[in-house]
């Protein structure tokens, strides 16, 4: 599948700005984050401005952006309309939480942190189903692909947080978390392409052509001599050629590195530990946009075999 | 609504019957296709670049060409694709705004280009790659089983059937309703074993494909040199040899 630069930006900046909604809004409430109403409130910035920039880009990928307020009357049975839904309803307990923030109203700050954190749970979900559900896409319909959006959501915005907390000199819990993901995010990556390589496809160039009772298929033609969208849109396989190292990247700069930034941070504490702070959650964002190209540029399409191997 | 109609027993569903054992590949069915539906219901079927070098477009119909098998058994195939109008298709049901929709009354699965956002997830969502872009309109395009024709009290009856269906000089394609197990399309598919294509998808498409007929089961006698007609046998003893042997 081709990798769109507006789906990625979108996923990994809406991803992370649930992810930090989601942990300020449980973390908050228990009192294990910095005092500061400025902290808070600055938190709850980024987050809101992570979401509203990734939404905005997901706008770019549509045919008709201006029209994109149609797409939220399907939840019913799409994801991607229930995803559009559940971002909107989210913005409502969010602003109030911002706002709660800001004023150190505790009253309202927990219910309001609570709702954003499932209002977040729910979008990133959301996401995670919409690539969950395509059948015909191997490495997508995958029991492990909308749990991933969740937990690499989780993770890039436990890091911003732990950033920003450490900032604020009380990093030492969000830090913890974060470190923690970091290494379950990595463990989980490996499982799923462990599994993901390990799983033929449920469909061939026989069963998509029927001819297997004659042999094996090989195509000879195709219906055209240019590209077209389908080729283009989800015949991508340039990415394959450098996937091994790129995986590596990701695991390394996306979860590996971020975790150990983290513990050399709550280790050293005091003084300098906020520059580990902020290498950790510039390598997490770095390492997941990675990650997110190699989801779409790994992804093979049935539809690439009606045509020859695309090189 | 990108909710499925849940039809009647007994409802039609109108779909092609495309026949690999005599389809030509001669591409007459695309080039219908493509004349009659860019000024169809879902047109234009717009070109891109199309009078310099890389020009392509939307197509709803495209003819592949396929090597199965080896030896004596092997076959070279003409295979057309286009929209399967499967009875139970995801292309409906992730849509988000309700311009994909499948009708109750004949099965057909349309797109209402004036409610597509170009979202493109219906084109992930088919596993047979029958939706194209319209990239200078941003919407989504698919076969309409040429709704406009069939239906078309202004065209003389006997050619109310979709564009390539009327055009195939080889016969290959079938147009009726094969949720009547006693129609003429549902009866060739029987006769013939026609399958449906990934049914491993679950989509349930309900456009069939008739095999080719298997190469064995059709006379394998080595061909004969043709001799020469005694006419042009000038030598007068060979000629008679000729005559002789020929008995
Ligand atoms: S062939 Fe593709 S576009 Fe046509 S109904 Fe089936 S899934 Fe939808
Ligand atoms: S591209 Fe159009 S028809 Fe397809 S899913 Fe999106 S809105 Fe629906």
């Amino acid at each position: 599948m081709k990798p769109a630069p507006s789906i990625i930006f979108f996923t990994v900046a809406s991803g992370a700005g649930y992810g930090l909604l989601f942990w300020l809004g449980v973390l908050k409430p228990l009192g294990l984050l910095p005092a500061s109403s400025l902290f808070g409130a600055t938190a709850a910035i980024i987050a809101l401005a992570l979401i509203t920039a990734g939404l905005c880009s997901s706008l770019l990928h549509l045919g008709r952006p201006e029209r994109a307020w149609r797409a939220l009357s399907q939840w019913r049975t799409s994801w991607l309309s229930r995803e559009g839904v559940a971002a909107i309803l989210t913005f409502l307990p969010a602003t109030v939480f911002l706002i709660s923030l800001a004023h150190g109203e505790t009253a309202l700050m927990v219910p309001a942190g609570l709702l954003s954190a499932v209002g977040a749970a729910v979008t990133v979900y959301c996401t995670g189903m919409i690539y969950a559900s395509l059948k015909p896409v191997k490495e997508w319909y995958h029991p492990m692909v909308a749990p991933g959006y969740l937990l690499f959501a989780s993770f890039s915005g436990a890091s911003l947080l732990a950033m920003l907390a450490i900032f604020w000199g009380g990093g030492f819990f969000p830090a913890l978390v974060a470190a923690a993901l970091g290494m379950a995010a990595l463990m989980f990556k490996r499982a799923y392409w462990a599994s993901v390589d390990a799983t033929p496809a449920a469909s061939t160039r026989e069963t998509a052509t029927g001819l297997g009772f004659i042999g094996k298929v090989r195509p000879l033609e195709s219906p055209h001599t240019e590209a077209n969208y389908l080729l283009r849109e989800m015949v991508f396989r340039v990415g394959r050629v450098h996937a091994a190292k790129l995986r590596s990247i990701a695991l390394l700069l996306g979860f590996a590195l971020p975790a150990l930034l983290f513990c050399v941070a709550i280790i050293l504490g005091g003084g300098a530990s906020w520059v580990f702070g902020l290498l950790a959650a510039a390598s997490a964002l770095a390492g997941l946009l990675v990650e997110r190209w190699l989801i779409f540029a790994e992804a093979t399409h049935t539809v690439a075999l009606y045509y020859p191997t695309q090189r | 609504m990108t909710s499925l109609p849940s039809p009647a027993p007994g409802a039609k569903k109108l779909g092609l019957v495309i026949d690999l054992d005599t389809c030509v590949g001669c591409h007459a069915c695309a080039t219908n296709c493509k004349e009659w539906n860019t000024s169809g219901h879902m047109a234009p079927l717009p070109d891109q670049h199309p009078y310099s070098a890389a020009q392509e477009g939307v197509w709803f119909n495209r003819v592949h060409a396929y090597e199965a098998g080896d030896g004596d058994e092997g076959r070279t195939v003409h295979f057309p694709r286009s929209c399967l109008h499967c009875e139970t298709p995801a292309c409906v049901t992730v849509c988000p705004t309700g311009a994909s929709y499948k009708r109750a009354e004949d099965g057909i699965v349309l797109v209402n280009t004036d409610m597509c956002i170009g979202c493109q997830l219906c084109a992930w969502a088919c596993p047979y790659g029958a939706r194209e872009l319209d990239e200078d309109q941003g919407v989504m395009k698919k076969c309409t089983l040429c709704v406009d024709r069939i239906y078309n009290e202004t065209i003389p009856e006997d050619r109310r059937v979709p564009a390539c269906v009327s055009t195939c000089p080889a016969n290959a394609r079938h147009f009726g309703d094969l949720g009547d197990p006693n129609s003429d399309v549902s009866k060739l598919v029987a006769e013939r074993g026609g399958y449906e294509l990934m049914p491993e998808m679950g989509y349930q498409p309900v456009n069939r494909y008739l095999p080719p007929r298997n190469a064995s089961s059709q006379v394998k006698t080595a061909p004969k040199e043709a001799g020469p007609l005694p006419s042009q046998i000038t030598n007068p003893l060979l000629r008679w040899m000729d005559k002789v042997l020929s008995r």
